[in-house]
């Protein structure tokens, strides 16, 4: 930003810009480098297993082939782990969706006995690390009978502490008028929810859907935990154990990287606005 | 004004009640409960027969256990090299893209923050196959781009270099989110104490320091704490990379209790390590505030 920048006495404004092209270098140069570890998986998920530890290494492969991805389907239930990483997604996703926005529309717009002391309750668990559950959380699904199938994987991570406190910041900014105007137009209270304030949270519930689908598509430690047969596995525990079982497999393990990576990066491209600005609003909660 | 009785103003607001519902009851579930269970767990010899109490014992062996110390001194030694490390890294590139033009800082951002976006089961597969010490890209380029000076590293195979590998990796990984931050957080620096400051004479160098750096320290505490809590809970790339070897020297808390819990079922022992953990962030969390909490006032 131009007033931001110390202008002293230049012959010619563009002297100043040598700066600026520096810039340019070095983050081009830092970009480069981040997104390195992505090229290298796709560009080894599509060499031959000769040709992927070849050296020097290829930067492109010079004869690519879908040949990983075959095998990686052929042998492993790959599409299996693909489709339950997207059931858990998907379910993880709209149970954040429905229940964060309700409790997140009566903490912002209703008074209710206790409800401070509830909601600091909800709150503080968002304090407390994850491992800390991670024990008795364990024990307590297996009594209810929910290792190894979608119940243990769905249920833990279907309501968030966060996903309230947003979605009740949000609803909080909503103007109560349009609330009064649609119970006098004779709207029910599920009514309200449903035809007011749920249309017009779309924002927040955008950024809450990506970070809950993306969380969800991403967590390894609980579902490594509660799956054990094969075909139960998500895409991210389906991996490690692919990883353990062929270990210098380098072009089959980016294969799998790349289908457990591409939905995200898609995910990513798509709602790239929304990415950014849930991370900002994450962060106003300090 | 007559207030109703607590009855009646409980049975008016019973709408909110359901909508609050199913929240609050996973909460109790899947939160609360867990939360009491970990701390009884601590102090009983878990049995599926039935527990027994035995006090203190599980906090005794866990502390009195080599293993668990080198996974504490593991992850503090982690966490105190990447955050810091990672927020400046974040700060200086922020700054080199504050000045850009929107549409070149909308580019650095989505570059950067992309590979935040993967898992981090994949980001360990492919550093894995990176820090291959015979076929891996980091021994190809070290030796050609240094012109041999350096010599291919066995970079998770070496005791003392291993910890130093996964530090890198993870600061590595583009600081895409701190970045977004820092950057939301310069925009909304007022424009005047920088013009300010020039009628006073300071250079580019003097504003960074005494103005923007002060400015952004709500955001740096907010980086730091949250850094802090998730470097304590490092586990993924352990477990898929190392398994806390060699001879742990990357052993971490979190692994050490992955591993006392569900590889060797000592429960209670497991839970007490947890408890400690908590503590132990909490107490780095307070801290943190204290040091970079003072109020910022514009």
């Amino acid at each position: 930003m131009a007033s931001h920048s110390h202008t002293p006495k230049l012959p010619h404004s563009h002297t100043l810009r040598w700066p600026i092209i520096l810039a340019y270098v070095v983050l081009t140069l830092w970009a480069i480098w981040a997104l390195l570890p992505l090229f290298w998986m796709l560009t080894t998920s599509l060499k031959e297993t000769r040709a992927a530890i070849k050296f020097p290494p290829e930067w492109l492969p010079s004869h690519p082939t879908l040949m990983n991805y075959e095998r990686l389907f052929a042998r492993a239930p790959a599409l299996r782990w693909f489709a339950n990483s997207a059931i858990v997604a998907i379910a993880h996703t709209f149970s954040m969706l429905l229940f964060c926005s309700m409790a997140g529309y009566a903490f912002a717009k209703k008074e209710f006995p206790g409800k401070t002391a509830i909601f600091w309750g909800l709150l503080s668990t968002m304090m407390i690390p994850g491992m800390v559950l991670l024990v008795p959380l364990f024990l307590l699904v297996s009594r209810m009978g929910l290792i190894n199938n979608f119940g243990g994987l769905i249920l833990p991570g279907m309501v968030g502490a966060f996903g309230v406190f947003l979605m009740k910041q949000f609803i909080q900014t909503l103007p109560g008028e349009l609330i009064d105007a649609a119970k006098i137009d004779g709207a029910s209270e599920v009514g309200v929810y449903s035809r007011v304030i749920l249309p017009l949270s779309k924002p927040a519930l955008a950024v809450l859907g990506i970070f809950s689908f993306m969380g969800a598509w991403n967590d390894f430690l609980w579902p490594l935990l509660i799956t054990q047969s094969k075909n139960m596995r998500t895409l991210a525990v389906g991996l490690a154990t692919l990883q353990q079982e062929s270990m210098t497999d380098y072009g089959l393990l980016m294969a799998g990287s790349a289908v457990a990576a591409i939905p995200m990066i898609i995910v990513f491209f798509a709602f790239q606005k929304h990415f950014l600005k849930g991370l900002t609003i994450g962060a106003i909660k300090g | 004004m007559r207030r109703d009785s607590l009855a009646k103003r409980v049975f008016k607001s019973r709408w909110a009640y359901l909508f609050v519902a199913p929240a609050v009851i996973h909460f109790l579930v899947f939160s609360a409960y867990p939360i009491a269970a970990t701390v009884y767990l601590s102090f009983v010899r878990f049995n599926l027969q039935g527990n027994s109490w035995i006090g203190l014992r599980n906090y005794q062996i866990a502390l009195a256990e080599p293993v668990f110390w080198r996974s504490l001194a593991n992850t503090a030694l982690y966490t105190m090299v990447v955050v810091p490390v990672g927020i400046g890294i974040a700060l200086f590139l922020s700054a080199l893209i504050f000045p850009l033009r929107p549409s070149a800082q909308n580019f650095y951002k989505g570059a950067f923050y992309l590979p935040g976006v993967i898992s981090a089961v994949v980001v360990s597969m492919i550093w894995l196959w990176m820090f291959d010490s015979a076929h891996g890209l980091l021994n190809y380029m070290l030796p050609t781009m240094t012109g041999g000076v350096m010599k291919p590293i066995s970079w998770l195979g070496d005791a003392h270099i291993a910890l130093p590998s996964l530090m890198f990796m993870a600061v590595a990984g583009g600081g895409g989110g701190a970045v977004i931050l820092y950057l939301a957080a310069m925009g909304g620096i007022p424009a005047t104490l920088y013009e300010a400051a020039r009628i006073d004479g300071a250079n580019r160098w003097t504003e960074f320091w005494r103005i923007t750096l002060p400015l952004l320290k709500p955001t740096t505490l907010y980086l730091a704490i949250m850094g802090t809590i998730g470097s304590f809970q490092v586990f993924t790339s352990i477990y898929m990379m190392t398994r806390g070897g060699p001879n742990y020297a990357t052993s971490t808390v979190v692994y050490r209790i992955y591993e006392t819990a569900f590889e060797f079922l000592k429960l209670g022992r497991a839970s007490a390590m947890a408890l400690i953990l908590a503590l132990i962030i909490v107490g780095v969390s307070i801290v943190q505030f204290k040091v970079l909490g003072t109020e910022v006032e514009y």
